[in-house]
């Protein structure tokens, strides 16, 4: 099962290795990474592999969300199809 | 593979151009709950309701944490009440709008409708008591919706329905006084009503429908108008195009909820219903796609026009069960350019 996971807000040091530092702890793989820094506002896409996440779904959601508040950016974490259904037939 | 561009349009959709799910309505069938006995068939109602719905609230909001999808409103429909109620010999049905309203609360949903009658081709007794009661109904409940439909397009207008519906109005809304008449907020009166309607006032479970299932309602004319400001002063084919890709995707997410929630109650999913109507956020208004699409202002001549352009494109989204709410008909139009 597929996660994309989306980060945006002003950029800082340490975004990328927080959060892939919390998704390593919890045994989600990063298959894909897009990332982008426009006028300091960082913008992050990736795609993980949640197959093996050790909590639930929307405890990872929670808690990437606990650290976005954290650090003063958004982190969604969203189940790949609601994007598959809207841009793929 | 998704294209980052393809992503944080999806999220854009969300976060600033107000698209939601705005309703999962689920519909039951209450046709075996009478009884000649008032008090029966209400328990029967309620335990009915609540053994379909209880998940259903909870459901919706797992869902919308993990796709990320808001789910603006959970809400349950039943077959008309008028259909159920005519085996009791009571005069008053305020007591099934009762029994709605105490299942609605339990279950957690913000509106449950189905105080309903169909009378567009005449009156049975269950009829005539169920609008009787309408006044009262809606006065003593909270979540209870109801609706009559007076007309359809093969029966006609039921003019002595038209009549009393209006006096019906004016009760409720006396009746609610202190609510600055809320209580007609709750009634609505049809032509042509639907039998899957997942949105509020007007759903009902019609009764050619089945045991139990999931209706979802979209929103999404702030998506349409931005999707239209990327294609300004383009050609008119150009900006029909946008609009079906825009409410394919729409439908398309709205699709994937409805299976979803499906799935995890055990109910059937029956239709994705595609709104464009206003919702009172800013930017969320049908009228503002129309001004996009060339009209000077919403109302002016060629208003009709476009919003019979706007139905045709979105129409012609070829899917499984999508259905748009704007009951326009609709015949092709020749233009080049709206804006000149």
């Amino acid at each position: 099962m597929k996660a994309v996971i989306t980060v945006i807000g002003s950029d800082k040091v340490g975004i990328i290795a927080r959060v892939a530092t919390l998704l390593a702890d919890n045994g989600v793989n990063i298959l894909d990474i897009s990332q982008t820094t426009m006028q300091d506002i960082f913008t992050m896409i990736m795609l993980t592999d949640i197959s093996e996440n050790k909590l639930k779904f929307t405890e990872l959601a929670y808690a990437l969300d606990d650290l976005g508040i954290q650090m003063g950016l958004s982190i969604k974490a969203q189940h790949e199809d609601i994007f598959n259904s809207m841009h793929r037939i | 593979m998704l294209n980052p561009g393809e992503i944080m349009q999806t999220i854009k959709m969300i976060s600033e151009e107000n698209l939601d799910i705005r309703t999962i309505t689920m519909g039951i069938s209450l046709r075996d709950c009478s009884s000649e006995d008032i008090t029966k068939s209400c328990d029967k109602i309620y335990d009915k309701i609540m053994n379909y719905a209880k998940n259903l609230v909870k459901t919706g909001e797992d869902i919308e944490r993990e796709y990320g999808i808001p789910i603006i409103n959970k809400r349950i429909s039943v077959t008309p009440i008028s259909l159920v109620a005519e085996s009791c010999d009571e005069e008053s049905y305020v007591k099934f709008a009762q029994a709605l309203d105490r299942a609605a609360f339990e279950t957690g949903v913000n509106f449950i409708g189905g105080f309903s009658a169909l009378v567009h081709k005449g009156y049975t007794k269950g009829d005539h008591r169920l609008i009787d009661s309408i006044p009262y109904a809606l006065a003593e409940t909270k979540r209870v919706c109801s609706s009559v439909n007076v007309a359809s397009t093969k029966a006609g207008i039921n003019m002595d329905a038209v009549l009393q519906m209006g006096r019906i109005i004016k009760q409720t809304a006396a009746l609610t006084e202190k609510e600055y008449g809320l209580g007609c907020a709750k009634l609505v009166v049809f032509a042509n009503s639907v039998e899957d309607n997942p949105f509020m006032a007007g759903a009902y479970h019609g009764v050619g429908e089945g045991e139990c299932v999931i209706n979802v309602g979209v929103s999404g004319p702030g998506v349409v108008k931005c999707a239209l400001e990327e294609v300004r002063g383009q050609e008119f084919g150009i900006v029909a195009d946008t609009i079906k890709k825009t409410a394919f995707k729409i439908t398309r997410m709205g699709q994937l909820v409805a299976q979803e929630a499906s799935k995890r109650l055990g109910v059937p999913f029956g239709i994705v219903d595609l709104s464009l109507a206003p919702t009172p956020a800013i930017g969320d208004s049908v009228a503002y796609i129309l001004e996009e699409m060339g009209i000077e202002k919403c109302g002016a001549h060629g208003t009709t026009a476009a919003l019979a352009l706007l139905n045709d494109a979105v129409k012609r989204v070829e899917l499984w069960h999508p259905r748009m709410l704007v009951g326009l008909v609709v015949h092709s139009f020749q233009f080049q350019r709206m804006q000149e």
